[in-house]
Order: C-alpha cells, then structure tokens, then sequence
C-alpha cells in the first residue's frame, strides 16, 4: 500500500469514527424522543424496529393533565431564576475582590465549596430547615440553589475580572467616580460576556439540580426533577409517560445549549486553559 | 460613607458571599461532626445522646459500609480513568476539519447539559432486560442476552459506570479540545523540522503541554464522580441488594430511610475528610505542576 493510500484509509476511517461516536452520543436522546411518543404497548414490543409504531400526543397529554407538569416547570424555572440572580449579587463583588486582591484562600474556600459532598450539608439543613419550619418553602429551595450556583460564579468570574487591564477601571476613579461606581459601570459592563456564562451555568446546574430539591422540596416547591419520579410506581413503570416527562424536562436546556453553545462550553472549559 | 466603602472594597465585596458560606456550610458541618458523636433519630422529644466514637466504630464492624465504599472506589477508578482516555483520544479525533463539525461540537455537549435525572431514566429504560434497545443490540451481534440493571452481580455496578462514562467523556473531551486549539504551533514545526514523527509529536509535546489541562479535568470529574447520586437514584436508588449503593447513596438512604442521623453523620464526616484529602493531593500536583487554576 502506497503511502498516499494509507493517508487517506486514516482519513476515512476517522470520520467514521467520529460519527460512530456522535452516534452513541446522540441515540439515547433519539430513543427518549421516540418513547415519548409511543404507546405503552409499542414502547414494551422491543423487538418491531425502531420507527414501527403509530405516533401519539397521549404521554405528553398524561404530563401536563394528570401529572400537573405545569407547577413543577414554573418552580423550576423561578428558583434557576432566583438563585442565578442572588448568586450573582453575592459571586460578582466576592469574584472582583479575589481576582483585583489576589486573595487565593479565599478562592481556594470557594472552591471547597464545590468539592464538599453535598450530603454533608443536606442533613443539617434538613434538621435545622424542618425546626424551624422551612421544608417546602421557596426560601429554602433558593438558598440551597444559590450554593450550587455561587461556586460556579465565582469560578468563572474570577479569571474574568483579572483579565481586565486595571487601566480601565482607574480611569473611571480619575473622572470622579467611586470604587463601587468603577465596578458597576467598567467591570460589570466588560465582563458581560463572562457573566453571561456564569449565569446560564448557574441556572443549568439549578434546573438539573437533584439531591437538594429531593430533600427540601414538598408539594408546593416540587421541581422538575423530582416530579419526574410520579410515572413510576411499585408495580410498574409508565414508560411513555416517563419519556415525555423526560423530554419536557431536557428540552429548555437542549434549546439553550443550542443557541447559546459558545458560552455555556466557555463555562464548562474554564480553567481548562491557562491564562 | 462613598469613601469609606472604598477604602474597605476588598473586606466588603467578600463579605457577604464569606457570611453566606459559613452560615451554609461551615456550621452544617459542625453541626454534623456534633451529630456523628451522637445517638440520634430526629426525634423532638429524645434529645440526641452522646455515645463517643459509637457510630463510627459500628460503621467500621458492618459490610454494607465496607461494600458501599468498595463500590464508590470501583466507580471512580473504572469512570475517571475510561473519562480521561476516552476524553483525549477524542479531542484528539476531532481536532480536524471535518463535515458538519459545528453540530458534532454542540451535540457533545447535550449529555453534559442535559438534566442527570432524566439522563437516568433514559438508560433505564433501555438497560431493561425484555424491552430495552441494549438487549437488541446485545442479540444483533450474537451474545447471550444480559441483565444490566437487574442483577445483584457487578454488571449492574458497570451498567451504571458505562451511564456515567456516556455522560461525562464529552466534558473532558470539551475541555481537552480547548487545550488542544490553544497550544503553539512552534515546537510541533521546530520537531517536525527534527524528524519527529507523530508517535513522537503526542508523547513528547502534545501530551506534556496538554498535562495541566487534563489535570484540571481529571480533578473536577474526581470531585464529581466521587459522589454520583441523581443517575443511581434515578434507575436502581442503590439496588437490587445494595448492589450499586456507593458511599452517597448510604449516607441517603441511612439518613432519609432510616432516620438514623448520628451514624449518618459519621458517614458524611468520614466522607468530607476523603474527598477534602483527595482534593488536596490534586492541588498539591498542581501547584508541583505550576498549574494556575
């Protein structure tokens, strides 16, 4: 084989990789989709081939009517909104202070933060929310979203502040303004992008947010992601039903990652490289 | 005031993410190592009851501890080492203009965004054993059918980790990418120009230079796959028999199940020292490697 054959054999066989791989990454959505589509009856003959079945609107019918979807959607998306935006007022001017100061133990606390199992603190606040009242009440699920949020933040920002030249923000003190005035008007306005980001990781996080919801949760607070858990039952699974559940569920974040790609793999990537 | 606030920016920018934390965090945690010395079933009339290093050692004398820490170590090795390899080999694999490389790029990221929960749900649905997609691949390519989920064996526990490989290799995939665009042209030209070949050009610059990009990786899934809850609670909640309960899913259902919150305590005390012991290992090879976090 000549070399110019090899070459091109390389070639080939790497994009057929690459689209195996974007395969396996895609298909459990396509089979989501799919189910959430199906009968019980099709989704349960495994073996009739992928596209044999006679659509149906019944399992997203089933969530929204019988499973009241509709509460759990609006707790979802006001306590991601509330607690990206608390974590913000909190995260930006902690996040300016370290990355202007170069306070590394406080950075370094932060992320400890994001290292602490969650369940650590779970208990205790399961206790002490239960004493004085608090289980199933927006405040709880707020706060206990805003330290998953907060550490993403700051995470983000910090890089972000340090990267922009002090020169800016000295200048605007010349012109008479005052440190806070420098910070909301300069800093702010030029880390737009990198807020942006932190604050799409912060709901993300928020939205898909488990273990917390699980626990403090109750009827009035419920969330996506435990409501999801009404279409199984002891004796058996609503499959269909969990589909569409799951479909509702993912679709916001899907249709974000989508249009706003750029950002949120800024987010995940940052620190990925120095500097 | 404007003045004194400025003068005190540093102190009073911090403070209220600092007070927040404590009040979140640090006192929970005191509030837990209290507990793990206590007998407690979250009673309101029997205060807790002081019974020293009672909960721990009847930690240490029981299997299902010992089983669930097991399988927390399986977990992470099996997931982080296929993460990180499997991460690399595709960054790798993609850094090359390819067709339709935009919507490879925003596909990789959905099972990293997509909400763990339903992630779940969906490889439940297809790991059951009669009518589940994996079955009907398992009999295409000729093999015995398997029983993922639905077993009391480690196949259940590797179910679960090929779940987590599926959701989290494009992470470090992304982040690797990300290293990869950013590296210098000049030592691949200068090493070519020396005869390297391309063995050589991965093992001795590619590699090295992507080291502290993949150290930052490799840590922030270790301080995640450390403690996987949503997929295992979603598909088995640490079943059938305990057969996938890792060290969060006891400290749950010990907690949450049978209320009994000392020994819970001492769970998530135990817990806290290794991952904080873990994490420090990291940061002390990064700072060894002078990576800037």
């Amino acid at each position: 084989m000549s070399r110019k054959t090899k070459k091109l054999l390389g070639a080939v066989g790497a994009h057929a990789l690459i689209y195996l791989c974007l395969f396996i990454v895609a298909f459990p959505f396509l089979w989501m989709i799919l189910a959430s589509f199906q009968t019980q009856k099709d989704i349960m003959n495994a073996g009739k081939g992928l596209l044999r079945f006679t659509p149906t609107l019944a399992n997203y019918h089933k969530a929204f009517w019988q499973h009241s979807f509709g509460r759990p959607i609006l707790n979802s998306f006001f306590i991601g909104l509330v607690s990206t935006l608390m974590a913000l007022l909190l995260g930006l001017p902690a996040a300016y202070s370290i990355g202007r100061f170069k306070q590394r133990k406080l950075s370094m606390l932060i992320l400890l933060v994001r290292m602490i199992p969650g369940i650590t603190f779970l208990m205790p606040w399961f206790s002490i929310f239960s004493n004085i009242g608090l289980i199933d009440t927006y405040l709880a699920m707020v706060l206990a979203h805003m330290l998953v949020a907060l550490p993403f933040i700051i995470w983000i920002m910090v890089p972000f502040f340090e990267g922009i030249p002090k020169e800016l923000e000295e200048a605007a003190w010349v012109d008479g303004s005052s440190r806070v005035g420098g910070f909301v008007r300069i800093m702010l306005k030029l880390a737009l992008p990198g807020i942006l980001t932190a604050s799409l990781l912060a709901f993300i996080y928020s939205w898909n947010n488990f273990m917390f919801s699980l626990v403090l949760s109750g009827a009035r607070t419920i969330t996506l992601p435990i409501a999801i858990f009404s279409f199984i039952s002891y004796a058996s699974v609503d499959w269909g039903g969990l589909m569409a559940a799951s479909v509702v569920i993912t679709v916001p974040i899907l249709v974000m990652s989508v249009f706003l790609q750029k950002y949120i793999v800024g987010g995940l990537t940052a620190g990925a490289v120095k500097g | 005031m404007t003045a004194w606030i400025d003068k005190h920016i540093r102190v009073l920018f911090i403070l209220p993410c600092v007070l927040f934390i404590l009040v979140m965090i640090i006192v929970p945690l005191g509030y837990n190592l209290y507990l793990s010395f206590h007998s407690w079933s979250m009673s309101a009339v029997v205060p807790p009851r002081f019974i020293g290093f009672g909960n721990y050692l009847t930690l240490f004398g029981e299997k299902r501890f010992w089983d669930a820490v097991v399988r927390t170590v399986i977990f992470v090795l099996i997931a982080l080492t296929a993460q990180t390899v499997l991460g690399l080999a595709l960054a790798m694999l993609i850094n090359r203009p390819f067709r339709g490389k935009r919507l490879a790029q925003t596909l990789f990221l959905l099972p990293v965004v997509a909400t763990p929960v339903a992630v779940g749900m969906v490889w439940k649905l297809m790991y059951e054993p009669t009518i589940g997609f994996a079955n009907v691949l398992v009999k295409a390519v000729g093999l015995k059918p398997m029983k993922f989920l639905a077993t009391t064996g480690l196949e259940s526990l590797l179910s679960l980790v090929a779940v987590d490989i599926w959701e989290w290799t494009p992470m470090v995939m992304l982040m690797v990418y990300a290293g990869l665009v950013a590296l210098p042209d000049t030592p691949y030209e200068s090493a070519r120009i020396d005869g390297a070949n391309s063995r050589q050009l991965f093992t001795r610059i590619t590699l090295p230079l992507l080291s502290p990009t993949l150290l930052v990786a490799m840590m922030l899934r270790l301080i995640d796959v450390i403690k996987t809850f949503d997929i295992i609670y979603a598909t088995t909640q640490g079943g059938p028999n305990f057969a996938t309960e890792n060290i969060n899913i006891l400290a749950y259902s010990t907690t949450f199940s049978y209320f009994e919150f000392g020994k819970a305590a001492a769970i998530t005390v135990l817990f806290f020292i290794v991952v904080i012991a873990i994490s420090g290992i990291f940061l002390a090879i990064r700072k060894h490697a002078e990576v800037d976090f």
